[in-house]
């Protein structure tokens, strides 16, 4: 098998000073992830997944060790140096879905495609909203849309850039089973149309279980599950 | 990179506009930069006014005087320039009618004359007087009261003048240049310059003095001023407004020190909003940040967007609120026309470029360096919600805002002294405020245990957010007490003037009483009922060394002491300071220096002649030599029209020389018979009618307590928006957190009177400091600034604790009461904290 790797953690480790001393949160963490290939990360609450989440997209910095994101090694780039590579090549789906409050749906989605300069951000964000079910919800403000349509906004927004790898973070986190369920539909659906690769972070085993593999994450270390 | 951050920040800016979200940060800064322009504008229509008015006492804006007819190129360069000019010629000469004479000084003038100002006329002697804007035809002359009376004679009567005879055609009442002081002794006699060379009194080495007048529009004579003073010849003295009448400057001054104060406060007021409300807008916009962040914005472009937002914001509102102060003012200008005796003339556009500059400094002072920390905020903050951008510098933090408005208040007040004292005073009080709060804060945590459910929540809430708490009292209490201090100040100027300047106020000077006559001439006017102030000895006296050195030998820098120093003086001994007078270094004299050879000057003639206490002064008086040290010097107000002194000795030490009387007094409008009648009884006692310069003094206060009272409305206005910004800035969190109280089953009452318990706690407080720092400022203010009188008032203790606690607690009520109306689910969904 001679399949493209896009994204790699080589000897990760975090360490954050508290009042007893360093802690580690990330602990000797070491794996590859293939191109168009979907990864769940699961673990209890406090077991770090956040973490390495931001570690993998380059949102922190590790204490030792190293990201290759695209090819790319994030510990020899500065922090503008990243978000470039984020811009190009990244996607983001959160639990709080990260919406600006000012901007409505059809302009939320536009925004990724507006950082990178693109002109014909509004067609191909319009397109983005049709194929995640609220064409006719583009002019509505957050505050006016529900959970469910908000991450819905949200994950259309992600796939817009078309980027090589998605990260989500319990993107069904703060939904009902039902609309939970229709959401994660809705990732794995595009995800499979669009060949990104997904990594996905949560505590919902069910969901976990719809990757292709699953690591379980326990007091910093990753082991497969 | 910079054009598409030009072009998102203003998609967003607009997208943020639609959403409502920027609605508060404009108004704030428009009613600030409103409210400063506002101000802007009528101070600079009311200066004009004033300064035009004041320009009356010279008759032109600007004067060359001289002993000799000054060069004709002056004029033509004047006229080259768009000036207008007019001449004066003044000479010394017996005025005769049938049998009588008397010496007069003719006062021969151009057609143009007056520039400035009008002459004042009437068909009695000391009548009611008649405006003419200009001087007597050839062939008439206007004599004066005095001279009238002295003559014996009426209008219609001829008098002869050198070689002419002229027909009286008016009594001369006033002439705009008469001025206050005592120059002239002698009755004048006003007429045509083209008739003087026909009483042929002007023939070489005759003893004459030559006036060569400007007027025209400021700029112009701004420009004429340099190129005379450099062109004019030696003895040819220049003289604008600012020595010609030490009454009226001394009013203007005080004016335009409360005004200055004012824009002042607009300013700070202006400031605070705008740090309130950059506050709030990172606050804001810390998510969406992190967010363009996370989706590839560098910290640059999210930088330039922010900034290009702020800028637009900015200009947006510097556009608005110079409109707004503009249509602000002239309504209250037509609103209040009642209260002025004459038309404002229009303002000119430099407020416009106040309101721009403040705008930029402000926003460049108080919004960047947030904004700054803004573009700092990490990417993380998206995955962790307690991340936020690291703690900025101290220089940065506060470096630019304390430069803004250093900058601002120097550009204001323009004086060392006062900048120093004010802005020590402002650092002092914001120390102690944020001092006060941290403790308050302290002392509220201490309290939750003992008060009700509300109250609790409250003041919890108080202690929670300490840091904001502290800053919340800081922004209200500073508020709050410039707006006291404001009101204070006010009172005791416009007290101080309607002292000053009461119906009674002495209108007439009599000079040259001979002490033989003095009794009766008091008895006289005791039974016509005048009101009279107090009587002064008064001799002649040349100054003729200083520290043992001749005075013909010394140079003056100071035109000034140039002055002083060529003159014979008038000089007094007094027993006791006026209460119109302060001694501003030495002492004045007790009992036992009564007789010693001391000497009290005031600190115009102090600064003149360079001098200091325990210099040593020689004067001849009436032929004998004294010496005498200084020992104290006096600050004068002028505009309290009682006889007053440049130089004054202790009793005891002059009784003995021959001098003469002088005193004042206040006759009713109509009595120009009396006065007539005194001329005759009293020959040699001189009279000097104060009712013109009087009447140009009030209207100049009435200017000043207009602006005062105008100024008033706008800072109040500021005032108002600087607590809505403040109160908007946690609007946000409150939302989120009422409906947390509610949806774990509070009442909306119950979160209501929690919200009003914090707000009421927090007005308490800033208005008790308020209150004690306005209390301090007005102290300092009256006495170093502005000079009057302070009064110690209760009352702003009262208006700072209640006013304070009302004023939050009702617009923190306002501001979170559409908070309270909105379902908690929705507050909920739509703003996290």
């Amino acid at each position: 098998m001679t399949k493209d790797i896009v994204l790699e953690a080589r000897k990760l480790v975090k360490q954050v000073s508290s009042p007893e001393g360093p802690l580690t949160i990330v602990d000797d963490v070491d794996f590859q992830v293939t191109a168009g290939e979907s990864v769940a990360i699961v673990g209890a609450s406090g077991a770090g997944k956040s973490t390495l989440l931001a570690l993998l997209a380059g949102l922190d910095t590790p204490t030792r060790g190293s990201v290759l994101l695209a090819g790319e090694d994030l510990t020899h780039l500065d922090e503008d140096g990243r978000a470039r590579l984020r811009a190009a090549r990244v996607g983001f789906v959160f639990q709080s879905f990260h919406l600006v409050p000012a901007l409505t749906a059809l302009e939320n989605v536009m925004l990724p495609l507006e950082l990178a300069g693109r002109s014909d951000a509004r067609p191909v964000a319009l397109a983005a909203l049709e194929r995640v079910g609220l064409k006719g919800r583009t002019g509505h403000y957050p505050r006016q849309l529900s959970g469910g349509e908000q991450q819905r906004v949200a994950i259309a927004r992600a796939f817009v850039t078309e980027p090589a790898v998605l990260f989500a973070d319990e993107p069904t986190g703060n939904l009902d089973t039902v609309t939970g369920a229709r959401i994660a539909d809705l990732l794995f659906d595009l995800n499979a149309r669009s060949h990104t690769t997904l990594v996905l972070v949560t505590h919902d085993r069910t969901l976990a279980a719809r990757c292709a593999r699953m690591w379980v994450m326990e007091a910093g270390r990753v082991v497969p599950g | 990179m910079l054009q598409r951050a030009l072009q998102l920040g203003l998609r967003m800016l607009g997208r943020e506009w639609r959403s409502g979200e920027l609605g508060v940060l404009l108004l704030a800064l428009t009613v600030a930069v409103g409210a400063l322009t506002g101000v802007g504008f009528l101070v600079n229509r009311i200066s004009q006014s004033v300064a035009l008015q004041a320009n009356e006492v010279l008759a032109a804006d600007l004067r060359l005087e001289a002993s000799s007819a000054p060069d004709e190129r002056y004029a033509r360069e004047a006229e080259r320039r768009s000036l207008r000019t007019a001449r004066t010629t003044s000479v010394l000469s017996v005025v005769f009618s049938g049998d009588q004479n008397q010496l007069a000084n003719l006062r021969a003038v151009s057609d143009a004359y007056p520039l400035r100002g009008s002459i004042g006329v009437s068909s009695t002697v000391f009548g009611t007087a008649q405006l003419r804007a200009t001087g007597p035809k050839p062939g008439e002359v206007w004599p004066d009261s005095k001279l009238l009376a002295a003559l014996g004679i009426k209008v219609g009567d001829m008098v002869s003048v050198g070689a002419r005879s002229f027909r009286v055609s008016q009594v001369l009442i006033s002439r705009p240049d008469q001025g206050g002081g005592f120059g002239e002794l002698a009755p004048s006699l006003l007429m045509n310059l083209a008739d003087l060379p026909s009483t042929q009194l002007l023939q070489p080495g005759s003893r004459a003095s030559h006036a060569l007048l400007f007027a025209g529009e400021r700029e112009a004579i701004a420009e004429f001023k340099p190129w005379l003073d450099r062109e004019r010849e030696r003895g040819e003295r220049l003289r604008d407004v600012r020595e010609a009448s030490p009454q009226i400057q001394s009013a203007i001054d005080r004016a335009g020190r409360f005004l200055s104060l004012a824009s002042l406060v607009a300013v700070l007021l202006c400031a605070i909003a705008v740090a309130m409300s950059a506050r709030r807008y990172v606050k804001r916009h810390l998510d969406s940040v992190a967010l363009l962040k996370t989706l590839g914005a560098s910290s640059n472009f999210t930088l330039t967007v922010s900034l290009v937002q702020l800028l637009l914001i900015a200009l947006a509102a510097a556009l608005l609120g110079s409109a707004f102060g503009y249509l602000v003012q002239t309504w209250l200008v037509q609103a209040l026309q009642g209260l002025l005796r004459a038309d404002l003339p229009p303002p000119d556009l430099v407020p416009l470029a106040l309101g721009f500059l403040t705008a930029v400094s402000l926003l460049a002072g108080f919004a960047l360096p947030p904004l700054l920390q803004l573009s700092r905020v990490p990417a993380i903050r998206v995955l962790r919600r307690d991340m936020g951008p690291p703690p900025p510098a101290v220089w940065l933090a506060f470096g630019p805002a304390v430069a803004a408005v250093t900058f601002l208040v120097y550009w204001v007040v323009r004086d060392w002294t006062f900048f120093l004292i004010f802005v020590a005073g402002l650092s002092l009080f914001i120390v102690v405020l944020a001092g006060a709060g941290a403790l308050l804060v302290k002392f509220a945590a201490a309290l939750r245990g003992t008060v009700g459910v509300s109250w609790r929540y409250g003041v919890a809430n108080l202690s929670r957010r300490r840091a904001e708490s502290i800053v919340q009292i800081v922004a209200f209490g500073l508020g709050i007490m410039i707006l006291l201090l404001l009101a204070v100040v006010r009172n005791d100027l416009l007290t101080d003037w309607r002292k000053s300047l009461p119906a009674d106020l002495p209108n007439f000077f009599f000079i040259n009483i001979p002490p033989d006559q003095r009794e009766q001439f008091f008895d006289y006017l005791d039974t016509e009922g005048a009101k009279t102030a107090r009587a002064l000895p008064m001799i002649r006296a040349r100054l003729t060394a200083l520290n043992g050195q001749p005075i013909e030998t010394m140079e003056f820098v100071d035109p000034r002491g140039e002055g002083y120093s060529r003159r014979d003086q008038n000089i007094t001994w007094q027993a006791e300071l006026g209460d119109d007078n302060r001694i501003v270094a030495g002492r004045w004299w007790s009992e036992a220096d009564h007789g010693k050879p001391l000497v009290s000057i005031s600190d115009e003639y102090q600064q003149g002649l360079g001098l200091k206490i325990g210099d040593r002064m020689t004067f001849d008086v009436a032929g004998e030599t004294i010496e005498a040290e200084v020992s104290s010097v006096r600050q004068i107000k002028w505009d309290s029209f009682q006889p007053n002194f440049f130089v004054v000795f202790p009793p005891d030490l002059l009784d003995d020389l021959a001098g003469t009387w002088m005193t004042s007094a206040y006759f009713k409008p109509g009595d120009g018979g009396v006065i007539a009648e005194l001329v005759r009884r009293f020959p040699s006692v001189s009279v000097f009618d104060l009712d013109d310069l009087l009447t140009q003094v009030r209207s100049v206060i009435d200017k000043a307590v207009f602006a005062v009272q105008s100024v008033f409305v706008f800072t109040l206005f500021a005032g108002l928006t600087v607590l809505l910004a403040a109160v908007q800035a946690t609007r946000d969190e409150r939302r989120y957190e009422s409906a947390m109280l509610r949806t774990l089953g509070a009442s909306r009452a119950t979160v209501t009177r929690g919200i009003l318990a914090e707000f009421t706690a927090l007005g308490l407080l800033s208005g008790l400091l308020a209150a004690t720092g306005a209390s301090i400022a007005g102290y300092v203010l009256a006495h170093q600034v502005l000079q009057v009188p302070y009064a110690f008032d209760l009352a702003i203790w009262v208006v700072g604790l209640l006013g304070g606690a009302t004023l939050v607690a009702v617009s923190g009520w306002l501001a979170t009461r559409s908070v309270l109306r909105q379902p908690p689910a929705s507050s909920l969904r739509g703003a996290a904290p």
